[in-house]
């Protein structure tokens, strides 16, 4: 019981986490068509900002510097990067975020080093919130689910309630009569691809210092994340949001499981021993396939419902 | 893309008397290049090239003919070199008998094999869906390597021996010398096989799927299974460059089958130029080559390289092919005289941005390794100390002068094209 309510918090953080990576993600992806492959590269990057910026002006003021920054770097790239190659279409435009993606880390490697930085939690969240059965809870686990909920409703808001949403809503769907009436629709697109990357860079500021900040963490979190947005249908926020919530959960539980097959042979009298021919199969572990099932689940998901989850377009 | 593929005469054939006349040519210079470079550094080089050859040209039906963005496409190159590398092992063992020449068959068959079995499912879909698939199965793939450690071999990876087979005929693959003719024989063959591929209805319609999936519908076909054929066929020449490469290092690793493997093919490919048959060829030479000259002189080549992809995604999306038959028209009515002055000065002044460029950020890489012993560098004449204050200074006004330079010399450039563009015009060369 401690184990699986324990576990379930875990997951429901990790999926928080990466609702706000995904959904900046298919944001981008329902308004420009363009799968940003840079993307987890904006959460490194605010994660490593706000390790600079921390150093300086704490913990605190980088929570809100280290997202503006990686905005304004997500301004640049479409305003600088990406508007130019549009025109050489999709391809080009998927290929110039993959390359953008390989000189991030690159950079990062020149700026900061190949081995992780010591980004830490604040001392002011470094606290246990509450204990579990005899498990302790800290609070910083509870401040970035606080954060993500938040962030969850802003967004909700903002795209639902107010004016800005309201045109960013219609450009998704209308550009040209948008464009008609008056407003700056490459600007619009400028400011969601900004937005997005703001976002990733706010989950990077929340995830690196949870887990580890260093140059790999692009490649680790960006799969998944693909992942999450196929899975939960390209295009649609709440499919993002279910999606996330399910492969948070699923990784974080199956880490967590050391059973194997062999094992529940076993419990059920069918002795699969050393010496059988299947062992070496059957001995693999729940948490060794860990890496492995977010994958499987996608293409299982793409055999039996090609448009995902929610997703309401094909292509 | 945009652009259409330009294969030549379809009419002429794949064995007419000029092609055959040109693979000969080829085949003839492949047996020559050993002499040429008698260095053994030269001869892996070569080997490691005819390698990326065949794996970039089976990546560009995919991306080039069939328009399909694979992110995974090192998934059948890796199989099939594990399952050459396991097939040599049993020849080795004595389990079964098969001569160590017609080894990356065995690649071949396990690449086609795996491109039937995956691309049943990726190639549903077209376009971006496609692309996150692929790269979706890239992962599942990798992960799973490290799971099976029995077939995979874990981290270590799959050790063999190409000489198990004994010696047939005199040919033993001991020396280096006989796998860079393999090499360069299967080399051959391959891109012959690849481009008559071209030639097909299959090739044509893969195409026409390419351009307009609709409308290939109409005239019967189904873009579906001719997706799935041409990602399998490509599969299938992935896993014999698999299979070559597994004779050559002797040696498999999961890294074989990797993402970064796969996304290195993309780079070959689309800076070679993906709208030629032949664009693929001059990107994996290329990139083979920058791979081994630049990591042995600085850290930082990685990122010289991904700017290098951006560069040209953003100014020259059709590659280094798309450059140089740019020029093809101007060459042929002798117009091309004229774009030389300014190309020459933009050369320079290029040169000089470069150097900028280039000594910034060596500068700061050796600010940041703290352990050497000492910073100071040279660089192309230049003597360059991180620690002091004029260095840094140096170097960005010469980055500064370099790109104010370029950027007044790129508008000779455009001037002289807008000079030349018209006449060609005239004359009907475009």
């Amino acid at each position: 019981m401690e184990f699986f309510l324990v576990t379930l918090l875990n997951s429901l953080s990790y999926g928080l986490l990466l609702f706000m990576l995904s959904s900046g993600l298919t944001l981008i992806f329902s308004m420009m068509g363009v799968l940003n492959f840079a993307h987890a590269s904006f959460y490194m990057l605010g994660a490593y900002f706000a390790y600079q910026m921390g150093l300086h002006t704490g913990f605190w003021a980088a929570l809100f510097l280290s997202p503006l920054a990686v905005g304004a770097v997500g301004a640049a790239t479409e305003r600088f990067g990406l508007r130019t190659v549009h025109k050489f279409g999709h391809v080009a435009e998927l290929l110039f975020t993959f390359g953008l993606a390989y000189v991030i880390e690159e950079i990062v490697h020149l700026i900061w080093g190949r081995a992780p930085v010591d980004y830490r939690v604040p001392a002011s969240l470094d606290f246990t919130l509450f204990t579990l059965f005899t498990t302790q809870y800290p609070a910083y686990r509870g401040f970035m689910m606080l954060v993500s909920v938040g962030m969850l409703i802003g967004l909700w808001l903002l795209l639902t309630r107010t004016r800005i949403g309201m045109i960013v809503q219609a450009s998704l769907t209308h550009p040209d009569m948008v464009e008609a009436l008056g407003h700056n629709v490459p600007r619009v697109f400028m400011f969601v691809f900004a937005g997005g990357a703001a976002l990733a860079g706010l989950a990077g500021v929340l995830g690196g210092n949870m887990f580890i900040t260093e140059p790999g963490m692009a490649a680790a979190v960006g799969t998944i994340v693909f992942v999450v947005v196929v899975f939960g249908g390209m295009g649609s926020l709440t499919g993002a949001f279910i999606a996330s919530l399910l492969i948070g959960g699923l990784q974080t539980f199956s880490v967590a499981l050391d059973y194997s097959i062999a094992d529940v042979f076993n419990v059920i009298g069918v002795g699969v021993g050393p010496e059988s021919a299947w062992y070496g199969l059957a001995s693999i572990s729940v948490a060794q396939t860990a890496p492995v099932l977010p994958y499987l689940l996608m293409v299982l998901m793409l055999i039996v419902r090609p448009r995902g989850l929610m997703g309401t377009r094909e292509t | 893309m945009q652009q259409s593929i330009a294969l030549g005469e379809p009419v002429a054939g794949v064995l007419g008397r000029r092609r055959l006349l040109f693979w000969f040519a080829v085949a003839a210079l492949f047996a020559l290049l050993p002499a040429a470079f008698r260095q053994s550094f030269a001869l892996s080089m070569l080997s490691q090239m005819g390698i990326a050859i065949i794996f970039a040209l089976s990546y560009n039906m995919l991306l080039g003919q069939t328009g399909l963005l694979s992110f995974g496409h090192a998934v059948y190159f890796g199989l099939g070199a594990f399952f050459t590398a396991h097939a040599i092992n049993w020849v080795g063992a004595g389990r079964i008998w098969f001569p160590i020449t017609f080894m990356p068959l065995i690649g071949g068959l396990a690449g086609l094999f795996f491109g039937l079995l995956f691309g049943f499912v990726t190639t549903r879909r077209a376009g971006t869906p496609f692309a996150m698939i692929s790269l979706g199965i890239a992962e599942m793939v990798a992960a799973s390597a490290l799971m099976f450690t029995a077939f995979f071999g874990g981290e270590g990876g799959i050790a063999t021996n190409r000489t198990a087979g004994g010696a047939l005929l005199g040919v033993d693959y001991g020396p280096q010398i006989q796998v860079y003719y393999l090499i360069a024989g299967w080399c051959l063959v391959c891109t012959i096989a690849m481009f008559a591929l071209t030639q097909t209805p299959l090739g044509r319609m893969a195409n026409a799927v390419r351009d307009n999936p609709e409308r290939a519908m109409f005239v019967g076909y189904n873009p579906t299974r001719v997706r799935w054929l041409m990602l399998s066929l490509s599969a299938g020449f992935a896993g014999v460059a698999g299979g070559l490469s597994a004779i050559n290092y002797e040696i498999v690793t999961a890294e074989t089958l990797g993402v970064m493997a796969s996304g290195s093919v993309v780079l070959m490919a689309f800076i070679g130029g993906i709208g030629h048959f032949w664009g693929p060829v001059v990107g994996a030479i290329l990139v083979t080559f920058l791979q081994s000259a630049l990591s042995t002189y600085t850290q930082a080549w990685l990122l010289y390289f991904g700017l290098f992809f951006l560069v040209i995604i953003m100014f020259s999306p059709g590659g280094i092919a798309n450059l140089i038959t740019m020029h093809k028209p101007a060459w042929q009515t002798g117009l091309f005289r004229r774009l030389i002055p300014s190309y020459v000065l933009a050369a320079a002044t290029g040169a000089v941005m470069m150097t900028g460029f280039v000594a910034l950020i060596e500068m700061i890489y050796h600010y940041e390794a703290k352990e050497a012993s000492t910073r100071a560098f040279g660089i192309l004449g230049l003597r360059l100390d991180p620690e002091t204050l004029g260095s840094w200074l140096l170097t960005l006004a010469l980055l500064a002068a370099g790109v104010a330079l370029f950027w007044w010399a790129s508008r000779f450039v455009r001037r002289a094209w807008d000079t030349v563009t018209p006449e060609l015009q005239a004359r009907g060369a475009v």
